[in-house]
């Protein structure tokens, strides 16, 4: 047990390690902060006094120890723009992008499990292609497109929903929805799939040898079973969306979260803000990711067995 | 036999879509009384097990005609029931045990939890209370420590504890009728023993009717009491065990005997002469890291493979056969170079191979080829059969289309196919027929020795018959070394000259088969030959003397440390036999009988204590 959190923990160090550079290098890639901080009216002299202040003058190299030494003090900056630690910044924006995050999850995984089930159980069935048609229908619909008709119906036609903002739980819904999309659509397909392996697993055959109900083999030999499998993938998938779909979903809804800041930051070339975002980002991925590999060891008895070992 | 069947099974008829499974089948099956259903794949056998269970249309079946009947309390026609009667039946009145008990069993549930299921959904029982039953259940099939039994998962147990788990969870609720399909094929031989000793005592206590089906000869004269034939769907004979293996009537049941091999029908003599070795084995060992060491802690090895040393001369087949997990395969494996020797020396045709490189040792891998256990498994489905059988020859030396073309239609005709069948593709031909590919493929290098691992094991006993035969003529016109390895030791007698035993990683008995057979001296050995079902009625196991298993050496032992060494020990020119030390090998050549009296008893193969020294 010890080992193999030791070498969860070194592998999470590293995967760490390997972004924060990549981050640092990549913002430097995206043009000179200076020009956008200036503005107009700035002289040669005061850009030469913000170079130097901002140690911009110096080989990247030096930049990036510079870099790595302050990360280790817990120095992550301030904003070019306000001015405040980026710590601030980017902390306040966590909690409104876990909550839409959560919700998403929710409303996945109260829907795609069902979902692929039923798509399993009657493969042969009309109803099973159904279900499969609604999952095809979220991968072929980008969250953007999504997202803009849904506020083109929802809010400029009928008026029902706000567009920005997180004030109410209403504000939720068409944000939640618009990233939930994709997902429902991977999660049915692996659903259907983890189950229909399941189902022809020898086992379920002993279960109904046995005696048990139909919807009591399904329940608890099958989805018991299965439900193995999609931990591992409802990782993936939810780590690809904390990084990816929050960016999207949360600027067009201009939701306060880590998203949107990353977007505004890019914008406006806040190299410490997007930065300090990127990682905050990063380390959640590599958190989620780590917690379901835990997760998915010790639902498995297979597994947790090594687990102790 | 006289009172009213059991279960009547009239005229069934079985379909898979416009496929035709069975038809017109009846027999009876009475109280106390156990009926084998016998036959080749594609009978219909275990079509006919689902079939009374009403679970055949969930498998894409379904019941074209036919009744099947349940006396009893309340007797039932169990054609006509829905699936909600039928559940009250299935794992109550009928239960069934399948074949294979690695899979058999739900991996997360525990095997406490899924024994006591059974209890509660058929006798109310409330959870605890079936927890109690399931420990019962554990007890009446003789698992150890049962307690603790009811918190393992399935994998924690080897598939003979399994095995016995199925048949307590089958058993939960006293049914009337047991269907046992398969049961013991994928165990080893002297676990199948033993879980067949279990279902003939746990019948004779509760009294239920067994239907048991199989594809084994030897395990039906073992159990059965009546036996019916099944061939394609049709019902060839039945009859009582004794009258089927006595006088058998339908040409089928004839062949059927005559393809099953037979322990004591006599080897191949072994080849005259000291020919220079082709295979020469010494002292070899092969270890696989399971944990690595840490500060303070050593890590593991399993020793696979320890000290084995063995011969094989051009022309000869030796028999290579032992138990799941005794090392055979990874000593196949050792031998063509596949895995790292941790220790000892491999030469073939006189040139050490154990310390080559991936590169000086790929000339060197056309000399050796092998053959694999799955004939659907080991060749590839997109490739046409003139470039598979071809492909080693083409990899040694390029050769032309023409060539390999030419060359295909010699391969396929010398191992009895047509020259035609070059441009189908595997899945386009049988079991038999793919491993015949198979043999092609080796055969394309014009190796000196071919490794054919369980190659006949996957096959129905007249197909295995065709391939040993094939073996055997490939040999003698070929003069090429077979390393026959194999779990049936039936099988081993008819192809091989020479005979090696491995036991927990060690050969602990070599020799001429027909002297090793004889005159088995190793107590594992003798466990091994005394676990072979019979395939005669009138020499069933419970007049055999049962042999406890030998206590075996431990494999997994801390980095740096060796399993104890052995010696081999001659008990004629020729037959070799394991002995710890000087003091055990004194027993060696006295008669099993006399050793038991001398003290040292089959049990152990550990050394004799100074006391059983001073007896001798």
């Amino acid at each position: 047990m010890l080992n193999y959190l030791l070498r969860t923990a070194l592998r999470m160090f590293l995967t760490f390690f390997v972004i924060v550079t990549l981050v640092f290098f990549a913002t430097r890639l995206s043009g000179n902060a200076i020009d956008y901080l200036a503005g107009e009216g700035m002289t040669e002299h005061d850009r030469e006094i913000l170079i130097r202040y901002y140690a911009l003058d110096r080989p990247i190299l030096d930049q990036y120890l510079a870099f790595l030494h302050a990360f280790l003090d817990g120095n992550f900056g301030l904003s070019f723009i306000e001015r405040r630690p980026v710590i601030d910044i980017v902390f306040e924006r966590l909690w409104p992008s876990a909550q839409l995050l959560l919700s998403a999850i929710g409303v996945t995984l109260l829907v795609s499990l069902p979902l692929g089930v039923i798509a399993a159980i009657w493969r042969k069935h009309w109803l099973g292609s159904a279900a499969m048609i609604v999952a095809f229908l979220g991968y072929a619909v980008p969250n953007f497109i999504l997202a803009v008709v849904m506020v083109l119906v929802f809010s400029y036609w009928l008026n029902w929903l706000p567009v920005v903002g997180n004030g109410t739980p209403l504000h939720f819904i068409m944000p939640t929805l618009a990233m939930a999309g994709v997902l429902i659509a991977a999660l049915t397909r692996f659903t259907r799939n983890a189950m229909l392996d399941v189902l022809g697993q020898d086992f379920m055959r002993t279960a109904r040898a046995k005696g048990l109900p139909e919807r009591e083999v399904i329940v608890q030999h099958g989805m018991r079973n299965a439900a193995i499998t999609l931990l591992s993938v409802i990782g993936l998938q939810v780590a690809g969306l904390a990084a990816s779909g929050s960016v999207v979903v949360e600027s067009i809804f201009a939701w306060p979260g880590i998203g949107d800041l990353l977007v505004s930051s890019a914008i406006r070339r806040d190299y410490p803000v997007l930065q300090f975002g990127v990682i905050t980002v990063a380390v959640a991925v590599i958190l989620i990711n780590a917690a379901i590999d835990l997760a998915y060891a010790w639902a498995d008895p297979r597994l947790r067995h090594q687990l102790k070992g | 036999m006289s009172r009213a069947p059991l279960l009547s099974v009239q005229n069934l008829s079985l379909a898979f879509g416009s496929h035709t499974a069975l038809s017109g089948l009846s027999f009876d099956i009475a109280r106390g009384e156990t009926v084998a259903l016998v036959g080749e794949s594609g009978s219909g056998k275990s079509a006919t097990a689902l079939a009374l269970m009403r679970l055949i249309e969930r498998e894409g079946g379904r019941l074209t005609g036919g009744r099947i009947h349940l006396e009893g309390e309340d007797p039932i026609e169990i054609t006509a029931l829905d699936q909600r009667r039928m559940q009250q039946v299935r794992g109550n009145r009928i239960s069934m045990v399948f074949q294979e008990p690695m899979t058999a069993l739900n991996p997360v549930m525990t095997l406490g939890e899924q024994v006591a299921e059974v209890l509660r959904l058929h006798q109310g029982l409330d959870r605890l209370t079936a927890l109690r039953a399931a420990h019962d259940a554990f007890e009446r099939v003789n698992i150890p420590e049962p307690a603790r039994r009811l918190t393992q998962y399935p994998h924690e147990l080897s598939g003979g504890l399994r095995q016995r788990v199925m048949i307590a969870m089958a058993l939960a609720c006293q049914p009337d009728l047991l269907i046992a399909d398969e049961p013991t094929t994928a165990l080893d031989v002297t676990t199948q023993a033993e879980i067949l000793a279990l279902i003939k005592r746990l019948q004779t206590e509760s009294g239920m009717a067994v239907l048991f089906i199989t594809h084994d000869m030897g395990v039906v004269a073992e159990i059965a009491d009546r036996v019916v034939v099944l061939r394609q769907g049709q019902q060839i004979e039945t009859g009582p065990v004794e009258q089927i293996f006595a006088d058998p009537q339908a040409d089928y049941t004839r062949t059927l005997m005559a393809a099953t091999p037979k322990l004591g029908s006599g080897a191949p003599r072994p080849l005259p002469g000291t020919a220079k070795p082709l295979l020469e084995v010494d002292r070899l060992s092969v270890r696989f890291p399971v944990t690595r060491s840490m500060p303070g802690r050593p890590g593991l090895d399993y020793h696979a493979v320890n000290n084995v040393s063995l011969t094989l001369r051009p022309g000869e087949t030796l028999g290579l056969v032992g138990e799941s997990g005794c090392g055979k395969s990874t000593l196949a494996r050792t031998l063509l170079g596949l895995e790292h020797a941790a220790g000892g020396r491999v030469r073939i045709e006189g040139q050490e191979i154990t310390r080559l490189t991936a590169h000086e040792l790929r000339p060197l891998r056309s000399r050796m080829q092998m053959v694999f256990q799955d004939p659907f498994a080991s060749l590839n489905p997109r490739l046409p059969v003139w470039d598979l059988i071809t492909e080693p020859a083409h990899i040694r030396a390029p050769m032309s289309r023409a060539e390999r073309r030419a060359m295909a239609g010699e391969l396929l005709e010398r191992v009895g196919l047509e020259a035609e069948a070059m441009d189908r593709f595997p899945h386009q031909f049988s079991g038999g027929q793919r491993q015949r590919l198979c043999i092609c493929r080796a055969l394309s290098v014009r190796p000196a020795l071919i490794v054919a691992d369980e190659a006949v094991s996957a096959l129905d006993v007249s197909v295995a018959r065709q391939i040993t035969d094939l073996i055997a003529r490939l040999q003698k016109e070929d003069g090429v070394s077979f390393l026959f390895i194999s779990h049936d030791i039936a099988v081993v007698e008819r192809v091989c000259h020479r005979i090696a035993v491995m036991w927990a990683g060690q050969v602990v008995e070599t020799g001429p088969t027909e002297e090793v057979l004889r005159n088995p001296q190793h107590p594992y050995t003798q466990r091994l030959l005394a676990a072979v079902p019979v395939p005669d009625p009138a020499r069933r196991h419970d007049e055999r003397p049962d042999i406890t298993a030998p206590e075996a050496p431990k494999l997994l032992l801390p980095s740096g440390e060796a399993p104890a060494p052995y010696e081999m020990v001659a008990v004629s020119d020729e037959h070799f036999v394991a002995a710890r030390d000087r003091a055990s090998a004194l027993l060696i050549g006295m008669p099993p009988a006399k050793r038991r009296e001398a003290g040292a008893g089959s049990a152990t193969s550990r050394g004799v204590s100074a006391s059983q020294l001073d007896r001798v």
